[in-house]
């Protein structure tokens, strides 16, 4: 199996708090990775390390062998690199399926391409995509509604699909259950473990167990800007330092 | 050398109206959070109270002109002179200083009205609605004064016994080619004066405190329990009061026009920007600033080097404060980024 | 619709260019039917649609759009001096101008957002106005603006004997109806672009900008080129309504660059709508209508308009409706001004919209138990475009 993501030594500072501690993280090709860990852990920092939002202090994050740090947004984007954001990031005053269309044009147009004089009735291909997709995630009887009054479960969606759109190498999921009912959490995991069978490499961040459990091949426990275990959801499972850390000792 | 001094008296005055009129619109901004284009109109209505209280005190009846024996010659005397004799020609002549009297209580009665009329509605609309809907108000409110006192400059005269020029020059040791109109020296010293006043009442006051507070994080001090929008209305007024009083005294350095507001307006955004949006200390540097860097601009050593940049150097510089440090001189980190 | 079919478009168009060319004929019931009045309807309606491309699409509010305007009427009086009176070249020359001045402009400006790039605008636009008015003066003839002397170079020319040339399209002079055709023509083609922009994945993109920057750096896009794009276009549109002024009557003057020009297309974009397709046009139309007819009445006819009042009732109204006639004209801008964005953020559009419901619920109540719905289909590009 080959390694897509590599993190090694990374060290990040906030005014003297230390936020995250030489963290190392291999993530491998076709894999889901879950990374959990208690608030306050470093888990969205070293998200937000690995996309550009934040530059680490110190170490590497390596992408399919090329080291990412200090790159702009756009251009992890387009390697391949695409991250779906806990609060929905989405654009409130376009429709559902424009809001869709645009990762399209990004994964086609590259960074910047001038093509004001082709109609949008005529990009039938990212429109097929975009519909796909939207129908993949139950949003095709919303398409034409403003994404800003959608519910907020169906935003989460949304912003799944933006993610999905792109055909990403690599996708960063920061909470995708959170704050969404039972019935939509379970028909989320579906969705993802149908994106599994696809062979898309994945990092997840959650809280909800039942969600952690049911997709990760891989488990990463973070506490306190460190890593204390890596292994199997068995392992995982059984481990006592992460029950003392991170579960208080609670049964999993 | 003594040029050099006097282009820097010349710039402290215009830079206390500079920052007199800064001062109140961010203010505002700080506090309301509103981008007000009507702030300028304010400068102007206060130069125009000083222009109405001169226009009531001359009003004239026609008497006969003594001094012309041949025929029946008639002139306007004023009312007052008519009754009074010469303490009546004094008040005439003490018509500006006196006006302030007359614009603290107009401008802050304005101030307030406008708060309460419409800036209040414009609080949680985006700030393009903001600068549209006052920027028509300031049209609006110059149109007003133009059919009132026509399109004309109105000369306004500052009293006779400080309409000469002071010998800095002497006093101060550099002789006597060096003079100075004790009108602006006056000024200087009243805006020095205004501004302390405002930060010793919003440093010292319980009411000063709670505004800044609530410029600091307005949620919050609403959370408390504190009626901020009420005490923001009367900061507005507070802001008008300010812009009101910079025009009063400005009248007789500038013979005010309808358009007086407008010309300031964009000099004093730019101030505003240059010091940080929102903050009052920023304002008052940046106005003293470009204040001086204008006058020295128009210095013709400078400018046979640098062809016009007296016209544009206030300009330039905003250019390069904003690009360099867009949180302006001592703005703080995240007001209006976006 | 999101997806809106290349056939709508066609149609849109024969429709617009329609309407615009018969102009001469429907607008002059209500006196509006001369070329000059018409040919500024053309100018200032391709000035909003372009400045519309930025502030509808981007959400980025300049306050120095007039500079480009200046730009175009300098450099295109200055073809005319120099080359010919043909005003192909000029036209060109001032589009291109005006682009080169947007790109530096818009470069500087848009690396800040929100108020800061309002005022770097407005910065740059006063530079300009207050050079213009005094070192420049070689290049813009300062307060009395730039005109055609008989003096000129004009090379491409034969020598004029009698009196100043006038600008002409290949033998064509350009006064009167051809005129107005000539800007009319411009128009259809600057009102066509514009509605390809606005459907364009290009178009959409900028709308994603307005909506949320932060995504779309995070989607990928490099947002910078994207806004220095729409500014460059909205700037050359400028150029062009700054070269057909030069075109309608040779002179420039550095006036046309003041910040309150530049106030004035903001108005009339927001006057007719930001963000839809004709709104802008609307807005410069309305605007230049009524500037026309308020500024040009007096009190004496104002006695004549209201004389069938009883007299003491006609007084009142004459003194009062006279504040804004005239020069009281900007009174009524700024009030109608302030009116617009107080109640109707949408602009004029937004209030035909809310009319046309309102017309729809009504008719419906009324048919409800007659048939099924025939009512009016909306008009394709009018009410649904916005944003």
């Amino acid at each position: 199996m080959s390694i897509v993501l590599s993190i090694k030594n990374v060290d990040k500072t906030f005014g003297g708090l230390q936020a995250l501690g030489d963290i190392n993280l291999d993530i491998e090709e076709g894999k889901t990775h879950a990374i959990i860990g208690p608030n306050g852990a470093g888990k969205s920092t070293l998200l937000n390390c690995c996309i550009g939002r934040l530059i680490p202090d110190n170490g590497t994050v390596e992408f399919n062998g090329k080291n990412m740090i200090g790159m702009q947004p756009h251009d992890i984007n387009h390697a391949g690199m695409v991250r779906v954001f806990q609060t929905p990031e989405i654009f409130p005053e376009l429709t559902v399926l424009q809001n869709v269309l645009i990762p399209g044009f990004a994964k086609r147009d590259g960074i910047f391409k001038f093509n004001a004089f082709t109609s949008l009735a005529s990009e039938k291909d990212i429109e097929a995509d975009a519909m796909h997709i939207l129908e993949d995630m139950g949003l095709i009887d919303q398409i034409h509604n403003s994404a800003g009054s959608m519910s907020r479960g169906d935003k989460r969606r949304l912003e799944l699909a933006m993610g999905l759109v792109q055909h990403p190498t690599l996708l960063l999921l920061d909470e995708p259950t959170a704050g969404m009912a039972r019935h939509d959490t379970n028909r989320t995991i579906d969705l993802l473990k149908t994106i599994k069978e696809r062979g898309m490499t994945k990092i997840i961040i959650e809280h909800d167990m039942h969600v952690v459990f049911s997709l990760a091949d891989t488990i990463s426990v973070l506490a306190q800007g460190r890593i204390i275990a890596t292994g199997t959801p068995d392992e995982i499972r059984g481990n006592p330092k992460v029950q003392e850390a991170y579960l208080g000792g609670a049964e999993l | 050398m003594d040029a050099i001094f006097l282009q820097i008296l010349n710039g402290l005055d215009k830079g206390g109206a500079y920052a007199l009129i800064a001062l109140g619109l961010t203010l505002v901004f700080g506090t309301l959070g509103v981008v007000n284009f009507a702030h300028g109109a304010l400068f102007m209505l206060g130069a125009f109270c000083a222009v109405t209280l001169q226009k009531i005190l001359t009003i004239s009846q026609k008497v006969r002109d003594e001094s012309i024996t041949f025929f029946e010659a008639y002139k306007e005397q004023p009312y007052l002179e008519i009754w009074f004799g010469d303490f009546g020609t004094k008040i005439i002549d003490w018509s500006v200083p006196i006006s302030i009297l007359l614009a603290i209580p107009i401008m802050l009665l304005i101030g307030l009205a406008m708060e309460r009329g419409l800036i209040r509605h414009f609080y949680k609309r985006p700030h393009a609605d903001q600068i549209l809907v006052t920027f028509g108000l300031a049209i609006v409110l110059q149109e007003i004064i133009r059919s009132f006192f026509g399109a004309n400059p109105i000369p306004t005269p500052a009293p006779d016994i400080v309409a000469g020029s002071a010998q800095i020059g002497v006093l101060l040791g550099l002789g006597e080619s060096v003079v100075y109109p004790w009108w602006r020296i006056i000024y200087l010293l009243f805006s020095g004066l205004v501004i302390f006043l405002v930060f010793a009442f919003l440093q010292f006051t319980t009411f000063g405190m709670v505004v800044r507070a609530g410029m600091h994080d307005r949620e919050t001090v609403g959370l408390l329990g504190i009626d901020v929008e009420h005490k923001f209305t009367i900061v507005f007024g507070i802001g008008a009061v300010v812009a009101g009083l910079a025009g009063v005294m400005y009248a007789p350095i500038l013979p005010p026009d309808y358009h007086m507001g407008m010309d300031f307006l964009v000099l004093s955004f730019v101030v505003v920007v240059v010091g940080g949006m929102g903050s009052l200390g920023g304002a008052v540097a940046a106005g003293f600033l470009l204040g001086l860097l204008q006058s020295f601009a128009s210095m013709n050593e400078i400018k046979a080097i640098l062809p016009g940049i007296d016209q544009i150097i206030i300009y330039l510089v905003a250019v390069v404060i904003i690009l360099v440090r867009p949180r302006g001189l001592m703005g703080r980190k995240g007001v209006m980024e976006d | 619709m999101s997806m809106p079919s290349l056939r709508n478009d066609w149609v849109v168009m024969a429709i617009f260019a329609a309407a615009v060319l018969t102009a001469p004929i429907w607008l002059s019931p209500v006196g509006a039917g001369y070329p000059d009045l018409l040919q500024k309807f053309a100018i200032f309606g391709l000035f909003a649609i372009g400045f519309n491309i930025l502030f509808g699409l981007t959400g980025y509010l300049s306050f120095g759009h007039a500079v480009f305007l200046g730009v175009g009427s300098y450099t295109a009086v200055w073809s005319f001096k120099l080359l010919t009176m043909n005003v192909l070249p000029a036209i060109a020359l001032s589009i291109l101008v005006a682009g080169i001045f947007a790109v530096v402009i818009g470069y500087l400006s848009l690396r800040r957002s929100g108020i800061y790039f309002s005022i770097l605008t407005l910065a740059f636009a006063q530079m300009s106005y207050n050079l213009a008015y005094s070192v420049l003066t070689p290049i813009t003839n300062g307060e009395t603006g730039l005109q055609l002397t008989m003096q000129d170079a004009r090379i491409f020319d034969e020598p004029t004997t009698s009196g100043l040339p006038s600008t002409e399209l290949f033998g064509m002079s350009m006064s009167g109806y051809s005129g107005f055709y000539f800007c009319a023509v411009l128009l259809i083609i600057g009102f066509f672009i514009s509605l390809r922009i606005f459907r364009s994945p290009f178009g959409l993109k900028l709308l994603a900008i307005k909506s949320n920057q932060t995504r779309m750096r995070y989607t990928g896009f490099n947002t910078k080129p994207y806004l220095l794009a729409a500014f460059i276009i909205s700037g050359m549109y400028a150029g062009l309504a700054g070269s057909l002024m030069a075109v309608t009557d040779p002179l420039a003057g550095a006036e046309r660059m003041q910040w309150t020009a530049s106030g004035e297309v903001v108005l009339m974009t927001i006057l007719g709508g930001v963000g839809t397709l004709i709104g802008p046009l609307l807005g410069a139309g309305i605007i230049k209508y009524f500037e026309n007819i308020f500024s040009a009445l007096n009190p004496g006819e104002l006695h004549q308009i209201f004389s069938w009042l009883p007299d003491w009732l006609e007084n009142i109204v004459v003194a009062i409706s006279s504040e804004f006639v005239g020069d009281g004209w900007h009174m009524t801008l700024g009030l109608s001004f302030m009116l617009v964005v107080i109640f109707l953020p949408g602009g004029v559009i937004e209030g035909v919209g809310r009319a046309y419901t309102k017309i729809r619920t009504l008719l419906k109540s009324d048919e409800a138990n007659e048939s099924d719905e025939s009512v009016l289909e909306p008009e394709p590009v009018l009410s649904a475009e916005k944003e």
